[in-house]
């Protein structure tokens, strides 16, 4: 992973521990919820970020997820469904100093919130998004979520649902999100070294995270986060490593004409040669959508980790810069002189 | 020898023709030229919502009307002198508005059968005794206009496009002002197309000329410089009078100004006058949609700037949820409604006072919010200022409630000085606010009651806040049964606290007596001049005009009950009648209009004659 950030830890800063970062409230989640591990980790990484905790902001809207800011002792803003990206925007516009961070559902971002989801892609304020994606909606027990695969039968949907998933990669990518990554509940180091590179990518950051609800969706996503079934079907990108996956490490993806085909690289018909070799820093985003797109295809395994990290500019430096530009062209404001601009007449 | 001129003590004119035609255009370089010459001025621009209806059609036509005047005025006039008409359409829609003996100038090159045919008249109503009783001067606009530019390299559509000027110069001409100021606005509107500027000036004296010349004009009026106070003036639009009152707060509070907003009528230009002061630090956001509009405000007050969104009502509709988060969490958020006509899209381009109750009500939960209402274009600069102010004071949102009669229309502002505007003091916590326990993020000042502002960055505060009730004092979510209904009555006394800072309430006219009329908004004008007739005829009647709507200032009910009878008018169906009825168990009367159109000073009169004669005075 490429660091693009050298300044962020300011001269003096005592160092902190997982302890600091946990309120004082009790986390109210139910027994077994994947957002526990997705709290914790996220207290463990927080102290390794080097950031004063009084510059450190929690955003969310509204869903299971969304409790996370009261657990974190940082700031927190607990909003309203679906609008925590505008919310977030504007603390970052007015104050670009602040590390902020969106916590958000699959309900909350891809539905009421969809529209203000793929514009926060496309402005690229530097800030994170973490996606707790549980393919339910948990708070209001159980209905089907835009994620949510077709046929699901939900306490809403008795005959199933009827509509296609949204895919939250694919999303973000044809947003034109700078960073995109998934993650997993239940593999913390994964997922902590994720959130770190959020932390560290210039620009928005989307992690989508496979989480766990045992309440209403128990296992949705087990054949890729559980000890016997993952390593067959997830493949973890690494950059500029070729995609290899499979407990024996023995399986990969090449590519057939336009689509995806996991061969073997142990039977003598492929090498690791012929794999697709992942780079997330390329500009174009054919692989990155490419390797999105394998989550939609039945019996490919989904990868995990960075699908892409660009460097574009970011929208609170761009408008600091028209500031200053206009500052520097036409003077500092001068409010008297405001007041008093066009045309004018004195009556004596 | 020079035509004769005649003074006069004011003058109405109204500028029709299709909505690309250039009325509004002609209309404010008159309005500014008779301005700066010191005379009262106001304005009223009525114009479609289609960019380009048709041309020639009767939904195309696009008014200017403007009123100036030797004395102080309130209005933009409610019948013209002068009603210069681009084509039948235009003469179809405003002739109404013509006084009997008035002003008609009509281009008569725009009166073949077909354009007739497009304004629905049968035969040409110049010929068939509809214009009888005006002074009717048609004149060939088109093709005195080709001939004046003929020289020029522009193409004819391009020469046809300067034929407002040549109306202008008409006007210029009529009304005995001169021709700098728009020379001036034009060598800088086109200062990269020097065509364009040798073009409009050429028209513009064609047009000048052609009234000394011909025998047509027999005299020119005047109209004498009006008396204001002492003082700097400068001509104003209400919504550019926001702009300038929102960047004067900011700066006064030594706070940065974040106004995110999304393109809606009539609000639009608040957001188009921000966009132009980068360097004044403003930040303007143009959003995906209404709501993330609020939202980046709401973001940005938790992070310690002036957060602004500005919309119309659809807008606020939209809005409302967002609106609601920063009242219960006691942000300082401003909120700028530029109300148009409703309901749902209604008419966009018209307008109306009908949001009233939307903004007093228009949220779930119990979600008290301070409205501050502009009573003229000027008036938008110190209440929106005070909307600032009393959001940083008390940390809540508040309702800047103007609309497009205001935002759009125009007048002499005398400017004030910085020394006089009002204190607004940010006054965030410090880390000296932490103690044994933390911080305590809802432990409010004794006076006010609002809540400490910490933002992020200050070390030793962090905390958490949210739209889920929250426990006095430590802010932690809670659904304790007392709690809510304390946070509910503090929440509400907070808001009822603004009218302690409120000056007191004038009351124009009588101090006691027959009839008060009570308004607010955009009414102020013709309310005022109805009842200024009124009293100088020794009526016992009064004006008051509400700045602040929520809460009432405090000495409201005793002036209410000093008089007879209280009339409210107001282009809505009686929202500010049904919140004094309710709140003062007073019988009040309603006057009300929903037209999309503003009060005429006559209809006012009407009502009041009507009232006193019930009273016994006739």
């Amino acid at each position: 992973m490429k660091r693009e950030r050298t300044s962020r830890i300011p001269v003096g800063v005592p160092t902190l521990s997982k302890k600091d970062f946990e309120s004082d409230q009790d986390t109210r989640w139910c027994p077994g919820c994947g957002d526990y591990s997705i709290l914790a980790q996220t207290q463990r990484i927080m102290p390794e970020l080097g950031i004063p905790r009084e510059n450190i902001v929690f955003i969310s809207g509204i869903g299971c997820s969304s409790r996370f800011p009261y657990y974190m002792n940082t700031y927190g803003f607990h909003t309203i469904h679906g609008r925590a990206p505008t919310i977030a925007s504007g603390v970052k516009m007015a104050n670009p100093d602040l590390s902020v961070w969106v916590i958000t559902g699959d309900g909350d971002a891809l539905s009421i919130g969809g529209n203000h989801f793929i514009h926060a892609m496309r402005r690229n304020f530097d800030i994170n998004v973490l996606l707790f994606n549980n393919r339910i909606y948990g708070l209001t027990k159980g209905q089907y979520s835009p994620t949510s695969e077709q046929g699901k039968k939900t306490t809403s949907t008795p005959l199933g649902s009827l509509e296609t998933p949204f895919n939250p990669i694919s999303l973000a990518l044809a947003s034109g999100a700078t960073f995109v990554a998934r993650s997993l509940d239940r593999d913390p180091d994964h997922l902590r070294l994720m959130i770190k590179s959020a932390f560290e990518h210039k620009g928005t950051s989307f992690i989508e995270i496979y989480q766990n609800c045992n309440i209403f969706n128990d296992g949705t996503f087990f054949q890729y986060t559980e000890k016997d079934t993952k390593a067959d079907n997830t493949v973890f990108l690494e950059h500029g490593e070729p995609l290899v996956f499979g407990a024996e490490r023995d399986k990969g993806i090449r590519l057939n004409g336009f689509q995806p085909e996991v061969v073997e690289t142990t039977n003598g018909d492929y090498a690791t040669d012929d794999l697709i070799v992942h780079d997330q820093y390329t500009e174009d985003t054919t692989l990155a959508n490419f390797l999105a797109g394998m989550s939609d295809t039945l019996d490919m395994p989904h990868p995990v980790g960075i699908f892409r990290s660009v460097r574009h500019p970011c929208y609170e430096d761009a408008m600091t810069h028209q500031i200053d530009s206009a500052k520097d062209r036409g003077g500092e404001g001068d409010l008297e002189a405001l007041l008093n601009a066009g045309e004018t007449w004195t009556v004596s | 020898m020079r035509k004769p001129v005649e003074q006069i003590e004011e003058a109405t004119i109204l500028f029709a023709g299709d909505s690309g035609d250039g009325s509004q255009t002609i209309g404010t370089q008159m309005t500014e030229t008779t301005a700066l010459i010191g005379n009262d001025v106001a304005t009223l621009p009525d114009y479609p919502a289609e960019i380009r209806a048709p041309a020639g059609s009767l939904a195309g036509v696009s008014g200017f009307q403007l009123h100036f005047s030797s004395e102080q005025i309130h209005t933009p006039g409610d019948l013209c002198d002068v009603l210069v008409a681009m084509n039948p359409a235009a003469l179809k829609v405003h002739l109404q508005k013509l006084k009997p003996n008035g002003i008609l100038i009509v281009n008569i090159d725009n009166f073949a059968r077909r354009s007739l045919r497009l304004a629905g008249y049968e035969a040409n109503p110049l010929e068939d005794g509809t214009v009888a009783k005006y002074q009717v001067f048609p004149v060939e606009l088109t093709r005195l206009t080709r001939k004046a530019l003929e020289n020029t390299d522009l193409t004819t559509r391009e020469i046809d496009r300067c034929k407002n000027f040549f109306a202008l110069g008409m006007i210029l001409w009529l009304y005995n002002r001169p021709m700098d100021y728009t020379m001036r606005w034009v060598k800088t509107k086109f200062a990269t197309k020097p065509q364009y500027v040798e073009a409009n000036i050429l028209a513009l004296r064609a047009g000048n000329i052609y009234c000394e010349a011909t025998e047509q004009f027999a005299v020119s009026y005047d109209v004498k410089p009006a008396v204001f106070e002492p003082g700097t003036y400068r001509n104003i639009e209400g919504n550019m009078a926001t702009v300038l009152g929102l960047i004067a707060a900011s700066h006064q509070a030594g706070l940065p100004l974040v106004y995110g907003s999304y393109p809606i009528t009539p609000a639009s230009d608040i957001l188009h006058g921000l966009a132009q002061y980068r360097n004044f630090g403003v930040i303007t956001m143009q959003m995906e949609d209404e709501i993330a509009a609020v939202g980046v405000a709401i973001g940005a007050a938790f992070s310690g700037a002036l957060g602004v969104t500005g919309s119309s009502g659809p807008g606020l509709a939209l809005k409302s949820e967002a609106i609601n988060l920063a009242m219960i969490a006691e942000l300082p958020l401003v909120i700028c409604n530029i109300q148009r006509a409703g309901p749902s899209t209604g008419m966009p381009t018209k307008t109306e006072q009908s949001d009233l109750l939307q903004m007093f009500y228009g949220r779930n939960g119990e979600s008290p919010i301070p409205i501050v209402a502009p009573s003229r274009p000027y008036d938008c600069f110190e209440s929106v200022y005070e909307a600032c102010r009393i959001a940083v004071k008390y940390r809540t949102p508040v309702i800047f409630l103007s609309d497009l009669y205001i935002g759009m229309g125009a007048e002499p502002w005398k400017i004030p000085k910085l020394s006089e505007l009002p204190e607004i003091k940010a006054d965030f916590a410090g880390r000296d606010q932490a103690h044994g326990n933390g911080f305590e993020p809802y432990q409010r000042d004794p006076e006010t009651l609002a809540r400490p502002w910490a933002k992020p960055g200050t070390p030793g505060l962090e905390h958490r806040i949210g739209g889920l009730e929250k426990s006095d004092i430590t802010g932690h979510v809670s659904y304790d049964a007392e709690n809510h209904q304390r946070m509910v009555e503090i929440r509400a006394e907070k808001v009822a606290r603004v009218a302690n800072d409120l000056p007191p309430t004038e009351v124009f006219g009588a101090q006691e007596g027959d009839i008060l009329l009570l308004g607010w908004g955009g009414t102020y004008g013709a309310i005022r001049t109805a009842v200024e007739q009124c009293v100088q005829e020794g009526l016992s009647i009064a004006h008051v005009h509400l700045r602040h709507l929520n809460p009432f200032p405090n000495d409201l009910v005793g002036i209410l009950k000093r008089f007879k009878r209280v009339l409210i008018p107001e282009l809505n169906t009686g929202q500010l009648r049904q919140l004094i009825r309710s709140t003062y168990l007073i019988d009040a009367i309603g006057f009300n209009k929903v037209q999309g159109q503003p009060f005429h000073v006559f209809e006012l009169q009407f009502k009041i004659d009507e009232i006193l004669k019930e009273l016994g005075h006739f």
